[in-house]
């Protein structure tokens, strides 16, 4: 049996780990109301940009002038994924969750003989990786300065994306982030950005409106035309996608770690309960043969 | 006269949604006067100030915009700026 000492550290230091479990999971509630705040209020703005780019898209017929961003590059042969994730732990699943949903893209496109490499933003999701695909990764944007990720951020991203997508020979460039559910639920998603992808009637991502706006090709009138509307819109459609899948990392990031560190303090909380009872038990052992040594050497005399 | 309904979005947030009277946009090709019942219309902007007119007569309201379009449907107006105000 272990020692009443032995037993008083380990009470103390799980004691101590749930303080720290405790303090980062108030930490994480407070920051999680205001990146979901943020994250909320991205939202109209990327809807009405994925809708705008949409209908565009349906008007115009691809062909060799078209803008690459749009209609690709004719080839499909080679596949950036960016792997999104945050630069911290301790949230539970959340990063591993990403990391799986880009790796099971990777090894479908792989199996069918793609190339395919990696752009990593966030710390968290390099050393798998890393591990699995090696050379692979082809860059990796730093946010460890970055509190908050701004639309500049996502507007940086985006330009090396757009610049390498020009000159490195990539076809197809896929996103892979958590989308933000509720505190519970993040759900890893890999969505292709370019080219943009044909909506089909049965995606779940073409909202009523969309799709209404799809069956009513009202006789819209453009200026410049429309061509010149999708050059300027394109990259920019590319920045708001990157910048909404950066809030929605980051409120899924501080609700899974608010629930991770919830059932932290909660198991630590068990765990001291236990460790008490087993204290208090060995104290009582200790006491009970003290007595009997006592009472033994009395009726000795 | 019905309302024009004028919605202003960056992303970071909804900036303004309001019906108003009228919205003058700085499109690419020069400047354009939105009232309700515009026929569709899509127009990217160059960096500038829209004026909304709550009413008519009224004092218009500025914001300075860039990096934005706007596009005018059966659901109004809608401008879509990377930064405004």
């Amino acid at each position: 049996m272990a020692s009443l000492k032995a037993l008083k550290i380990r009470i103390g230091s799980v004691k101590s780990t749930q303080k720290i479990t405790k303090a980062l999971n108030m930490v994480a509630a407070s920051k999680l109301r205001r990146a979901q705040q943020n994250a909320t209020a991205a939202r109209p703005y990327s809807e009405r940009m994925t809708d705008v780019v949409a209908s565009l898209a349906s008007r115009i017929t691809p062909g060799p002038q078209s803008p690459k961003l749009l209609a690709g590059t004719g080839k499909d042969d080679t596949h950036l994924i960016i792997v999104a994730t945050s630069d911290r732990g301790l949230a539970g699943a959340f990063n591993s969750n990403i990391v799986r949903a880009a790796r099971r893209k990777a090894d479908d496109l792989i199996a069918q003989g793609k190339t395919v490499l990696f752009y990593i933003v966030g710390r968290k999701g390099r050393p798998v990786i890393q591990r699995l695909y090696g050379r692979s990764i082809i860059a990796q944007y730093d946010t460890s300065e970055m509190k908050n990720p701004t639309y500049a951020d996502a507007q940086r991203i985006a330009k090396d994306i757009v610049d390498r997508y020009a000159t490195d020979g990539i076809d197809v460039v896929h996103l892979a982030y958590a989308n933000f559910r509720s505190t519970l639920v993040q759900e890893p998603t890999v969505e292709q950005i370019i080219p943009v992808a044909p909506r089909r009637p049965s995606d779940e991502a073409a909202e009523p409106v969309a799709a209404h706006k799809a069956a009513a090709p009202a006789a819209v009138e453009y200026e410049p035309d429309e061509e010149e509307i999708l050059a300027d819109l394109l990259p920019r459609n590319i920045a708001v996608q990157v910048y909404r899948a950066l809030l929605e990392n980051q409120a899924g990031f501080y609700g899974s770690q608010m629930t991770a560190m919830d059932n932290a303090t909660r198991n630590a909380g068990d765990m001291i309960n236990r460790l008490s009872i087993q204290y208090n038990r060995t104290r009582q052992a200790v006491i009970t043969t003290e007595l009997i040594e006592i009472i033994s050497g009395a009726e000795a005399l | 006269m019905a309302e024009l309904h004028f919605e202003l979005v960056t992303p970071d947030k909804l900036v303004m949604s309001d019906d108003v009277h009228m919205v003058v946009v700085p499109g690419v090709e020069g400047e354009s006067g939105i009232m309700a019942g515009h026929a569709p219309y899509m127009t990217t902007l160059r960096n500038g100030e829209i004026a909304v007119y709550r009413s008519q007569g009224a004092q218009p309201e500025r914001i300075p915009v860039t990096g934005g379009f706007a596009e005018v449907s059966d659901r109004g107006l809608t401008v879509l700026a990377e930064s405004a105000g």
